[in-house]
């Protein structure tokens, strides 16, 4: 679970992370009267959106008078903001948050991550703060430091105090700097954080180690035992049909293509969209309904999959192994006669009853198109979803 | 032969009160797993299917010389039971539990670490369908008559996709020596790279079977393993040549996050390591009868 800029601030500040003076805005005119709050003569608007790249976007603006700030805050709320990592839908901008300027001397990366290799945490730094992290280490790999931290103690004085100075942090600053990181790696594990990052880092013109930008991401599955943390989801910042799904128990994720996917498991549901596409077709998202493919999650799934109006053919493809493919037969049959599709259905099953289940779908009348093995079921949804379409384009054509 | 389970192995189920761990367990039990009790704090002395409970791990091993367990422990709790049984004595844990936060896996492998390698437990998962050797035991939630007894090894991140490859195997007559599933967790218990060792060393299996996904560097390691390490041939398929950047795709590890993590990519680290990679999901079965057949000429 992704939080914003200002909230990942106000957690790393509490863990003993310097951050600027800030004030949160929900209008143009909120954002002035921050500005006039903290004093001062320049100010930084930030549009508040759960991606990077933001500056490039227009979603950062260097202001010098309050006309300024109208005028950047203007330009941002109510805009979806599209960067290099919200795709082009962009993500809706509805709070904006104002600092004050601080002048700054050097640019640091700070990240902390959950390292698969080597199954810990792993702080990655670089001197060459300011670019992106995939910038860095395709341009000045060696200017990158990593770290990893032992699980049992956590992180260590000398760890940080190597860190800052591979970094090159002046001497009088390295005692800060440990504090940093070790405020970082603290609210990283005590929240259950899979990722916090602070780019730039600064060392500020009066000699202070300071956090321009924090972006923390949340494990979900520990959100559990952090209910302030869950308080921060914002869903303003989410794909609707997906938190839908997620609020239902569905893993469901939106894509660009016209065959909606119906699987159960996610590994088998990444294959079915990589078949759809190697069979000529494009899916139109991931679906994981979960082991036990119900009556119940069939037809919710039916419903999530067409909310998407770019969906012009369903595959369904179940594998049944305990509960009985005759079982998920009549579950689909169920579904698809109680909420009926206007748009082609491919059923593909297979495993337990295979044949029973298969009996099920022909005998139910309802025109389900059937198959056999997964490469079958993608070959005729995609021939289901051209011919559907062209058959769409007589009808408008006449 | 086969990998950790065979007939021999007892087996106690971790949270067998509850309602799919009971249902699961009367399936090993029918399977022929000998399932020789189960733990959960605070039902000692009661009894499921015929077998007993225990307030803990130690007081089951020490009544019925138990060496496997398979936790059905839900999330919150599943990481503390886990180092139960690596405390306990158990050899091998299989844990299917989804959604255990990441950073408990990592405390749990600190944990593991604390005995020497002769004594300390292996476990496979969490997020994982388990483990089968046909025709020998059961310790997962897998539909047990997917699998034909045979020598194909099988190890893979995701459930169904794994019975999807059993499914067409057994659909031509070819059987499986162990199936395991070391689950979609971005931290898990043991990697590709572990499984690959031992069914290089398990007489019984000639062929692997594997099956990745995106996210995660343990194929690349495996890759690694297999090129400088491995005699038998190796199978591979991975899922996700579609999936998006940065999303994660229903298994918490399944995202694509840094260099080498894609499907694409994957597929030709592995290709690159002499491994026979699978184009598509549907023709896994035939690829390794293929390989099985060149292998035998």
């Amino acid at each position: 679970m992704d939080i914003h800029e200002y909230q990942a601030k106000e957690i790393l500040g509490k863990f003993g992370v310097t951050v600027p003076e800030g004030g949160l805005a929900y209008s143009p005119e909120q954002a002035a009267y921050r500005a006039r709050e903290l004093g001062g003569n320049r100010w930084i608007v930030k549009a508040q959106v759960h991606a990077g790249g933001r500056g490039k976007a227009g979603g950062v603006k260097l202001c010098n008078n309050e006309h300024e700030i109208l005028d950047a805050a203007e330009s941002m709320f109510g805009k979806k903001l599209v960067t290099h990592q919200t795709g082009a839908e962009g993500k809706g901008v509805y709070r904006v948050y104002v600092e004050a300027a601080v002048p700054f001397e050097r640019e640091i990366y700070l990240g902390f991550v959950l390292d698969r290799s080597s199954q810990r945490v792993m702080i990655v730094a670089s001197s060459e703060g300011g670019m992106e992290i995939e910038e860095i280490s395709a341009e000045k790999p060696d200017s990158i430091v990593r770290s990893t931290v032992e699980p049992a103690v956590g992180l260590q004085e000398f760890q940080a105090r190597e860190i800052a100075f591979a970094l090159g942090i002046p001497a009088k600053l390295t005692q800060q700097m440990v504090r940093t990181l070790q405020g970082c790696y603290r609210a990283f594990t005590e929240l259950d954080a899979t990722m916090v990052e602070i780019n730039p880092l600064v060392i500020t013109s009066d000699d202070r180690i300071l956090a321009l930008d924090a972006k923390m991401t949340f494990d979900g599955n520990a959100l559990f035992r952090h209910a302030q943390v869950a308080e921060l989801r914002d869903k303003s910042q989410e794909d609707p049909r997906e938190s839908r799904a997620a609020d239902r128990g569905l893993s469901y994720i939106g894509l660009a293509g016209n065959i909606g996917c119906i699987v159960n498991g996610a590994g088998l549901a990444m294959a079915t969209m990589d078949t759809i596409k190697l069979a000529g077709g494009e899916p139109a998202n991931f679906l994981d309904i979960g082991g036990g493919a119900t009556p119940e999650r069939v037809a919710k799934a039916f419903r999530l999959v067409l909310s998407d109006a770019n969906v012009q053919a369903v595959l369904v493809n179940i594998f049944a192994g305990i509960n009985r493919c005759d079982w998920v037969a009549e579950g689909v049959v169920q579904a698809l006669t109680q909420n009926p599709v206007d748009v082609p259905v491919i059923v593909r099953l297979a495993g337990t009853n295979v044949e029973e289940g298969q009996k099920i779908l022909a005998k139910s009348g309802l025109p389900i198109i059937r198959a056999t093995s997964l490469m079958e079921a993608a070959e005729r949804a995609v021939t289901a979803w051209q011919n559907d379409k062209s058959q769409n384009t007589n009808v408008r054509a006449v | 032969m086969s990998i950790f389970l065979d007939r021999t192995s007892r087996v106690i189920v971790q949270g067998i009160t509850g309602r799919i761990a009971q249902f699961h367990t009367k399936e090993m039990i029918d399977y022929g797993t000998n399932v020789v009790g189960g733990v959960v704090p605070g039902k000692g002395g009661e009894t499921v299917h015929g077998v007993p409970v225990f307030n803990t791990v130690k007081e089951a091993v020490a009544a019925t010389g138990a060496d496997a367990s398979l936790v059905f422990v839900p999330p919150p709790f599943a990481a503390d039971s886990i180092m139960e049984a690596a405390d306990g004595g158990i050899r091998y844990a299989v844990c299917v539990t989804d959604g255990i936060p990441a950073q408990d896996m990592i405390r749990v492998k600190r944990y593991m670490y604390r005995y020497p390698k002769e004594r300390r437990m292996v476990l496979t998962g969490p997020n994982c369908a388990g483990t089968i050797s046909p025709g020998k035991a059961l310790c997962g939630i897998m539909p047990g008559h997917i699998y034909l007894p045979g020598h194909v090894g099988i190890v893979g991140r995701s459930g169904t996709l794994g019975y999807e490859a059993a499914q067409q195997l057994k659909d031509r007559g070819i059987g499986v020596s162990t199936s395991v599933g070391i689950g979609g967790d971005p931290i898990n218990g043991s990697s590709f790279r572990d499984i690959l060792e031992r069914f290089e060393q398990d007489p019984d299996t000639h062929v692997i079977c594997m099956i990745g996904e995106i996210g995660g560097p343990q194929e690349a390691e495996a890759a690694a393993y297999i090129q400088e390490h491995m005699t038998k041939p190796v199978i591979a398929y991975i899922a996700g040549l579609t999936a998006p950047k940065g999303r994660t795709m229903g298994h918490a590890g399944a995202i694509i996050s840094a260099f080498g993590e894609s499907a694409s990519e994957k597929v030709e680290i592995l290709s690159a390591a002499g491994v026979t990679v699978a184009e598509n999901p549907s023709v896994i079965g035939e690829t390794i009868a293929r390989v099985m057949k060149k292998a035998a000429a």
